[in-house]
């Protein structure tokens, strides 16, 4: 299959007060059509700079990035950030949250009671639909983040950015998220690239894991194919040797070979 | 005031970049905090009874002010016997039920009801502030926009916001050549300030987020302006546009003063020179009083208008 996303030599250097400082250097990635792929590694690892490159929320110092073998040009609907912090517009219900991105992609092409059912359905498959006109502050964190999803997810975005989604929720919430990702990508066949720094969430949600360096100077240090059948199911896997072996690959190369030694 | 409010209070006082001057509210929040937990113990003593939850919660709320009040009077009362040119509290009640019998007579443009008097401040005070919030609030949101804009007019605005608005009279006067919209004019230059600095520092504080999410959902301009940013500046306004309507109930009596006409800070000195100290103190009640209106007018609005950001 043909990659959608080719990443080139891209290396990425921050002015700072005390000098330049490079947070990556001599990227190369390539992620293809329908596949979900894990950046993973330690704190200021540029793990979250690679997402931004990608989203074109940020451009690189040097190297290429390309989208369906275009230069990426800046953000756009057509590679949808989920955000950590869930960041929905506090004065908008969790319905005008989702029709923002909505109207903008398909408002031209389309009448009101079809961008309206766009909106419903991606609150849906989130299992949202029963609190569509509440407001951002009146539900719960995880129920938040859901709405973040189904406002990516209904923009039809060429591929889906998650920048550590689950991280700023508890154990559990965080838990069920991940099974509703999980659902939500077999039923769309969705390009997700996840950044994330919970080895299971990797393992889980992946066919492929990069696991980055430590910064400064970050790079790609190994990746890790996971061919674990489709579809998966958390507790089934708790006892299987493949996933242990997965997850075991994931902590070797995290606390043996890149261990943070002031962290 | 509850809790909350004073709560409020004290936070927009705290905010960074409002002018020092200006935080006034902020003493009178904390004090009233203060005063609070005393009058607690003794309703807690006081009221066993279940069923008077209520009135003990109204008691509690109630009579802490109504103390403060009755300090009040007695020291009034107290400095009246001891110097005859002070109207005691009896004697200026007797006078403004006089006064407010017939707030609205007209004799000649000089001997006007108190009635007319404030309603004329009022009406300067809402031309100068409107048109400052007009100009005021679209300059706050370039300052707060555009770099070059802040770095090209802040300078500016550091200079002349010290600058005490009645300072301005005599330009007005110049100008305009007649003392009313000489009086408006120094509202104008009084109320301007804290309004673009607050919009401007609203707009700098709009998160990055926010703006990220516009960016990655494609949003035009206009639409960033009047989804996202509108909304998130708003509360910083209003914050802005209560500040600027205190400082103006302020100046205007002052303005009014050295003007003429008819308005309550005239009023204040015709009365002075009639020498009625009765009406001037009327005249210190009235002002109070429509100043705490305002106030919590716009405590009102900011409250429908604010979101919990969490």
């Amino acid at each position: 299959m043909n990659a959608l996303v080719k990443i080139e030599k891209v290396g990425q250097t921050f002015n700072t007060k005390s000098g330049r400082f490079t947070a990556l250097r001599d990227i190369d990635l390539q992620i293809k059509q329908g596949e979900v792929v894990s950046l993973i590694g330690h704190s200021g690892c540029g793990k979250s700079t690679l997402l931004n490159l990608i989203a074109g929320l940020a451009l690189p110092t040097i190297g290429v990035l390309l989208c369906e073998d275009r230069e990426i040009p800046g953000p756009g609907p057509e590679r949808a950030v989920v955000f950590q912090n869930h960041s929905l517009l506090p004065w908008m219900s969790c319905f005008e949250n989702v029709m923002l991105g909505v109207e903008q992609v398909f408002g031209r092409k389309e009448g009101k009671p079809k961008l309206k059912a766009r909106v419903e359905a991606a609150l849906a498959m989130v299992h949202m639909e029963h609190a569509m006109h509440k407001y951002p502050h009146e539900i719960s964190g995880g129920m938040k983040q859901r709405v973040g999803i189904a406002r990516a997810f209904a923009m039809e975005p060429k591929i889906l950015l998650m920048d550590e989604p689950f991280g700023a929720l508890d154990a559990l919430t965080r838990a069920a998220l991940q099974d509703e990702m999980n659902g939500v990508m077999a039923k769309t066949g969705a390009t997700v690239v996840l950044v994330t720094h919970d080895v299971d969430e990797a393992v889980l949600l992946s066919d492929r894991i990069v696991m980055m360096t430590n910064g400064p100077a970050a790079t790609i240090g190994e990746i890790l194919e996971v061919k674990l059948p489709r579809p998966r199911d958390r507790l089934e896997l708790a006892h299987d040797p493949a996933f242990a072996g997965y997850r075991a690959a994931v902590f070797e190369f995290l606390y043996r070979k890149q261990l943070k030694k002031a962290a | 005031m509850t809790d909350k409010e004073n709560d409020m209070s004290t936070v927009v006082a705290l905010k960074p970049g409002m002018p020092l001057g200006e935080a006034k509210p902020a003493p009178v929040a904390v004090a009233k905090i203060a005063v609070a937990p005393a009058a607690e113990k003794v309703g807690a003593g006081e009221t066993a009874a279940p069923h008077s939850e209520a009135l003990r919660d109204f008691l509690r709320a109630a009579i802490p002010p109504l103390f403060g009040f009755g300090l009040l009077l007695g020291i009034w009362a107290l400095v009246a016997m001891k110097n005859a040119s002070i109207p005691g509290p009896m004697q200026t009640w007797d006078a403004a039920a006089k006064l407010f019998a017939d707030p609205f007579y007209r004799n000649g443009p000089n001997d006007q009801g108190i009635g007319w008097n404030v309603l004329a401040s009022l009406q300067r005070v809402a031309i100068g502030f409107g048109v400052a919030a007009a100009i005021g609030i679209p300059m706050g949101f370039l300052l707060g926009r555009f770099t070059f804009m802040n770095r090209m007019l802040d300078p500016i605005i550091s200079l002349l916001r010290p600058v005490s608005p009645l300072a301005w009279l005599p330009i007005g006067l110049l100008v305009f050549q007649k003392a009313d919209p000489a009086a408006t004019w120094t509202i104008f230059i009084c109320s301007i300030w804290p309004m673009i600095l607050n919009t401007a520092e609203g707009v700098r504080r709009v998160p990055q987020d926010y703006l990220n999410v516009a960016r990655v959902l494609g949003l035009p301009e206009t639409k960033i302006i009047t989804r996202i940013l509108f909304p998130a500046v708003l509360p910083y306004m209003l914050t802005g546009i209560r500040l600027s309507i205190g400082t103006a109930w302020l100046v205007i009596v002052a303005a009014e003063m050295l003007t003429g006409g008819v308005g309550i800070g005239f009023w204040v000195w015709d009365e002075w020179n009639n020498l009625k100290v009765e009406h001037i103190v009327i005249a210190i009640f009235v002002i109070g009083i429509v100043g705490l209106a305002l106030e919590q007018m716009l405590l009102l609005l900011a409250r429908r208008f604010s979101y919990e950001t969490r």
